[in-house]
């Protein structure tokens, strides 16, 4: 193959057939993708749970991993979220003439070994090379599904004055490292995207625990954004204890040079859990089990205090509100 | 400085106690005024807001660069950002800033229009060297504090023999500002946080005047919660004791004199001149220009641009709000016909705005 991503290789032709065989099947490659039929053939029933997402992230490679395996993580929590077991997933991709071909076949091989972790297959793809300047790069497509294991399925309009509201570590670190990278800044700690899937962490948690009334992982627009997003479908308060957010020193840092607030900064490997306060302690203990949970801890509570609304409590014991995100975050003159 | 020292200027149990002693020595209402978008900010985000005494009545001033950008200025870099050759490089802040008819650089950028979010003017040295064919066009704005940088970056620029960077400059200068407004009798303040960054660029002494001239006290704050405490404590207590006085709180960052370098640099290539105030007006000698011997920089005298006021913004208060006349939900547009999604007025474009800041943080 050339040694970059030409527009015969979108052609449908041999060019492409050499492309899928000598590289997405050979690091994609399972007995239902290998046999290239128009669909797949799955044997699936009762409740599913489907989700689709498209990933147009820049800079595509990045600390902590690169567009592959953003694009495996990302829809693999996104079904997880719903208390399933993530079983399958398709790829889409919208490739630029002229990528380097070393580019696509490491990001094929991160797509296959974020797979392989998760414990999905890859059941159908497609590839379409567009002229040079019709996208960035790379875009990558995926849909997942899987199997609910919980009844009800955790919902975002399903909590509860009294609930307790749980992250499963830092937040920040995915949109910092993505900002950072994208402009060549040089923060003076490292900072690393938390990008992983979290479906194994997932199913041992709703496994252990008899009630879990949301799930939700807080990408883009990052923690507040979604706890306004809940607060508002479950018209309840959330109120956040804000010297119980857990953030790391290195992103309080970066963000405070670009002027930025983490709470709003995507996260890719996190997710909010919120259930009621007498099984928070068995949550927790659960999700410090796991690498992906180990920073777990409290955040807050579930109020009926102000409807919709997200309020933080300061350490000075004051309160306001947490709004949600207007448009992108943009840094400032000073 | 550590993060570790900083949480020692937000120890909570030593902020309760200047809260009660503030609560104690205040005999009547204390009128402030912060005269900085940070300090806006900090004060909603530390949740001091809400548990100022009530007597300490809170005025955010023209201190927000992107508040008190004039109308006329958007409309200039607006007009100019459809331009064939220009690449605009701007801090984030003025991205979302409207102009006339709804226009803003994110709208003029799905219009097809060049712009580039930089984080340090230095950052538009690497693209006029990757555009050689192009013009790259700085957005000059923001107070002493960003201006000396800017100042910086021309220098740099000549050096390097780079000939096609510009900066529109609509650079304003702090304490002419306060000036102003303490001369206006339908003004009351008591007193003035003075913003932090610019301080430490200008020092203390231009500020004398405040306590010389118009009897009033300020001081020179950081932006932690005991910071911005300390200084109101000391406010209370001159006043109870009929005293005014100009000091600096800030003299971990803040010195005397401020930064004679940076302020050589600003004034080597910016000189003095009027600027207008979006919500305020003309205010003779508060702005700055780019010096003749610099103009090859200028874009203001490359396209010919002149900044004129117009009609006031129907409805708005925002001149009132800025001049801590009126407070951000005094104003019949506040939260209704404008808010961030869709700002009218200065305080409402800017997220270190006195509106933004009211709609944002505050819960009731």
């Amino acid at each position: 193959m050339s040694d970059k991503v030409l527009l015969d290789y979108g052609s449908g032709g041999r060019a492409s057939q050499r492309l899928i065989s000598e590289l997405f099947l050979k690091y994609l490659g399972n007995d239902e993708l290998n046999r290239l039929n128009d669909a797949a053939e799955l044997a699936m029933s009762g409740r599913l749970a489907m989700s689709t997402d498209s990933f147009v992230v820049d800079p595509i490679f990045f600390p902590g991993g690169n567009i592959g395996s953003l694009a495996v993580h990302g829809t693999v929590n996104d079904v997880a979220m719903m208390g399933a077991i993530p079983r399958h997933i398709t790829c889409a991709y919208i490739i630029e003439e002229g990528l380097p071909m070393d580019d696509l076949e490491q990001i094929v091989a991160a797509m296959g070994k974020a797979a392989e972790e998760a414990g999905v297959t890859v059941v159908s793809g497609d590839t379409k090379v567009v002229p040079k300047g019709a996208v960035d790069k790379i875009f990558i497509n995926t849909t997942g599904i899987g199997d609910i294991i919980v009844d009800p399925a955790p919902s975002g309009d399903a909590a509860k004055p009294g609930d307790a509201v749980l992250i499963s570590g830092t937040v920040g670190d995915h949109g910092l490292t993505i900002l950072g990278t994208r402009e060549g800044l040089d923060f003076e700690a490292r900072v690393e995207s938390d990008s992983a899937s979290l479906n194994h962490l997932l199913i041992k948690l709703v496994e252990g625990l008899p009630e879990v009334h949301v799930l939700r992982d807080p990408t883009r627009g990052g923690l507040a954004t979604t706890l306004n997003e809940i607060t508002s479908s479950s018209n309840v308060c959330c109120e956040l204890i804000e010297s119980d957010l857990p953030i790391k020193a290195e992103v309080k840092g970066g963000c405070s040079i670009l002027g930025l607030d983490p709470l709003y900064l995507a996260n890719e490997g996190k997710f909010l859990c919120i259930l009621p306060q007498e099984h928070a302690d068995k949550a927790l203990e659960i999700m410090r089990a796991d690498p992906l949970g180990a920073g777990a801890c409290q955040i807050g509570t579930m109020t009926d205090a102000n409807p919709g609304k997200v309020v933080l409590v300061t350490p000075l014991g004051g309160k306001r509100l947490l709004g949600m995100l207007e448009g992108e975050q943009l840094p400032r003159i000073c | 400085m550590s993060f570790e020292l900083l949480e020692k200027f937000r120890d909570p149990d030593l902020c309760r106690k200047m809260l009660d002693k503030m609560q104690g020595d205040l005999t009547n209402d204390l009128r402030f005024m912060e005269v900085c978008g940070t300090h806006t900010v900090a004060i909603f985000q530390s949740g001091l807001r809400s548990l100022l005494p009530e007597k300490i009545v809170h005025l955010s001033g023209p201190g927000c660069p992107v508040c008190v950008t004039h109308e006329s200025e958007v409309n200039a870099f607006l007009d100019l950002a459809g331009h064939d050759r220009v690449i605009m490089a701007t801090f984030g802040d003025l991205m979302r800033v409207p102009g006339d008819n709804g226009r803003n650089l994110k709208k003029a950028m799905a219009d097809g229009a060049r712009v580039k979010v930089v984080y340090s003017p230095f950052d538009t040295l690497k693209l006029a060297k990757e555009n050689p064919d192009d013009l790259i066009v700085f957005i000059g704005v923001g107070f002493e504090t960003t201006a000396p940088t800017i100042a910086g970056t021309m220098k740099m620029a000549r050096a390097q023999g780079i000939e096609n960077l510009r900066v529109l400059c609509f650079h304003k200068t702090v304490p002419t500002a306060l000036e102003a407004l303490l001369s206006d009798e339908a003004i009351n303040i008591d007193g003035f946080i003075l913003p932090g960054h610019v301080s430490a660029i200008i020092g203390v002494e231009p500020y004398n005047f405040i306590a010389e001239k118009f009897g009033k006290s300020a001081v020179v704050t950081g932006f932690e919660p005991l910071d911005i405490l300390q200084s109101l404590t000391q406010m209370i207590d001159w006043r109870n004791k009929g005293e005014a006085h100009v000091v600096n709180n800030y003299t971990r960052i803040v010195g005397e004199n401020g930064n004679p370098k940076a302020l050589e640099v600003m004034y080597e290539v910016f000189e003095p001149t009027d600027a207008l105030w979006r919500g305020i007006g003309l205010i003779p000698g508060s702005g700055l220009e780019i010096r003749p011997e610099w103009e090859l920089f200028d874009a203001k005298k490359e396209f010919g641009i002149t900044i004129e006021e117009g009609p006031a913004l129907k409805g708005c208060k925002c001149g009132d709000i800025l001049k801590g006349i009126k407070q951000p939900v005094e104003c019949p547009l506040f939260g209704k016909a404008c808010t961030p999604a869709n700002p009218v007025g200065p305080c409402m474009v800017s997220t270190e705005g006195s509106c933004a800041a009211y709609y944002k943080y505050k819960l009731d």
